[in-house]
């Protein structure tokens, strides 16, 4: 996959992938996401944590043009979220799979490439970096749980995209498998992808090079794996974690723990 | 705009269909078993000399009708699939255009009308003998456009259903009406006021007349024409109405 460089690994703040200032969605009564700060550093793997329904895929939603946001300030690559430009370099995995399940798995990853613009090279290697070489020419449909979530993502590769945004990419996928792909997403991020992962598993925040942790629509802390660890007072990720929500909780519920 | 996203999405829509067998057999076979069960209906009329069979004008007007029920049908039951398994949303977040995705389907689905109306009217000429004054090619002209018209009322009825049994049910509401005021039961002249001016305004009521007119016409007439731009043009506003129901946000 021809994948765009980007120079400069290191990123000044105002060159990172995502800038969000005081975002804030509500749909209806229920207020999904609160005044969110954070910023994205390209090149890099940013880990978005948090239980279930926490807001991590609103967000995602936001920043790929999907959602509507009531206040604040989101700039992706530059532009505003959902302007045309910004289409040719995101790629969006969705948390349950979108895929045509009556193609075969090869026909889903090449029709995702045409719309990218790649060639039908490009598929076979999205194919073979999500493992499914062997599976290529087999109906979606008649794939199991996990290989079927690996289509999505090879359709989600294939458009090496500036900003890749995974929808919790690893679940329900074998120890083994998941290894791979953190790997696959270490590569893109040394290339000069960006890459926001979502996950409610802790023990993967360990791949990443930062940590944006959401609970109930508010952002706990901006951090990184290791101060994590440190403002938990736990090696465990999760134990850090659970820690972290205890003091905020305590704390009572404000803007304060917006920032690390 | 671009025809290679278009042509893209078109292939991919036809692929999906090639892998339903059973589908694909049926849209090719079920209109040639209507027809003959019409034809056998009126194989006994007796008939005063110089009369044109029911058959040729009933089975002619259903060649109109098949690809337009067959086609609404398949359209709104694969775009509403398109917009419940987030392919949809996946889409809209790609350079893919709304109006590639749209006349991508429309350009698939004419391709799959134009394979069934060849069955269709291969079986309606030659084993049935029908009756038509006009080119056999206008026949088919008129078969696609209203393919693509049923791909376009099934693209926008889409938006409106949820679930793939609320689909299909808008047949009896979109589909049905049409059929019952196209002309084939009554005259549309001889209609009361209120249901000829429904009649109108309802596109396959344009096709039915412009069959009427290749069946009694050996020449293309100025109805004819008149009646396939009607036709085109409520296709192409069909198409741009269900375009404005792909948002690409939601609130």
């Amino acid at each position: 996959m021809d994948r765009p460089q980007h120079p400069g690994a290191a990123t000044p703040p105002e060159d990172a992938a995502v800038l969000v200032r005081g975002l804030h969605v509500r749909r209806g009564k229920l207020h999904v996401l609160r005044n969110l700060d954070f910023t994205v550093p390209s090149g890099s793997i940013t880990g978005l944590l948090g239980p279930s329904g926490s807001g991590k895929t609103t967000l995602m939603r936001v920043l790929m043009g999907l959602q509507r946001f009531g206040t604040g300030e989101v700039i992706v690559l530059g532009s505003p979220p959902g302007t045309a430009a910004l289409r040719r370099k995101l790629g969006y995995m969705t948390q349950s799979p979108s895929v045509y399940r009556d193609l075969t798995v090869l026909d889903n990853v090449r029709y995702f490439a045409t719309l990218h613009g790649k060639s039908a090279a490009a598929a076979r290697e999205a194919v073979e970096a999500v493992g499914l070489s062997p599976e290529a020419r087999r109906l979606t449909a008649d794939l199991s749980g996990g290989q079927f979530n690996r289509v999505s993502l090879a359709c989600a590769l294939v458009g090496a995209p500036e900003l890749l945004i995974m929808d919790e990419p690893t679940v329900g996928l074998d120890p083994v498998l998941r290894a791979e792909l953190w790997e696959h997403f270490r590569r893109l991020a040394e290339s000069g992808t960006t890459l926001l992962v979502s996950s409610h598993v802790m023990e993967e925040a360990r791949h990443c090079r930062q940590l944006l942790l959401l609970r109930e629509g508010r952002l706990l802390a901006q951090l990184t794996p290791a101060e994590l660890a440190g403002r938990g007072h736990n090696t465990d990720l999760e134990q850090a974690f659970l820690a972290i929500i205890q003091e905020s909780g305590a704390e009572g519920t404000g803007r304060e723990e917006a920032r690390s | 705009m671009s025809l290679r996203l278009l042509g893209a999405t078109t292939a991919r829509v036809l692929n999906q269909i090639r892998h339903d067998h059973r589908s694909v057999a049926m849209i090719l076979v079920v209109p040639s078993f209507l027809l003959a069960a019409v034809y056998f209906l009126f194989e006994n009329e007796t008939l005063s000399p110089g009369m044109p069979r029911t058959f040729d004008r009933v089975g002619l007007v259903m060649l109109a009708i098949f690809p337009f029920l067959i086609m609404f049908l398949i359209t709104s039951v694969t775009m509403l699939r398109e917009r419940t398994s987030g392919t949809l949303e996946r889409l809209l977040t790609t350079p893919l255009g709304k109006a590639d995705l749209l006349f991508g389907y429309a350009a698939a689905f004419s391709v799959l009308a134009a394979v069934q109306a060849v069955v269709t009217l291969a079986v309606a000429y030659w084993v049935f003998q029908l009756d038509v004054q006009g080119s056999p090619l206008l026949v088919g002209l008129v078969c696609v456009l209203n393919s693509v018209l049923g791909v376009a009322l099934g693209l926008l009825c889409s938006a409106f259903a949820r679930t793939e049994f609320q689909a299909v049910q808008f047949m009896p509401v979109v589909v049905v009406p049409q059929i019952l005021l196209c002309g084939l039961f009554v005259a549309r002249s001889s209609m009361n006021s209120v249901l000829e001016a429904i009649s109108n305004v309802l596109p396959l009521s344009y096709s039915v007349e412009a069959l009427q007119e290749i069946g009694r016409h050996s020449d293309p007439t100025g109805t004819l024409w008149q009646d396939l731009l009607a036709l085109a043009v409520i296709a192409l506003g069909l198409l741009v109405l269900a375009s404005a129901t792909l948002r690409r946000r939601t609130r």
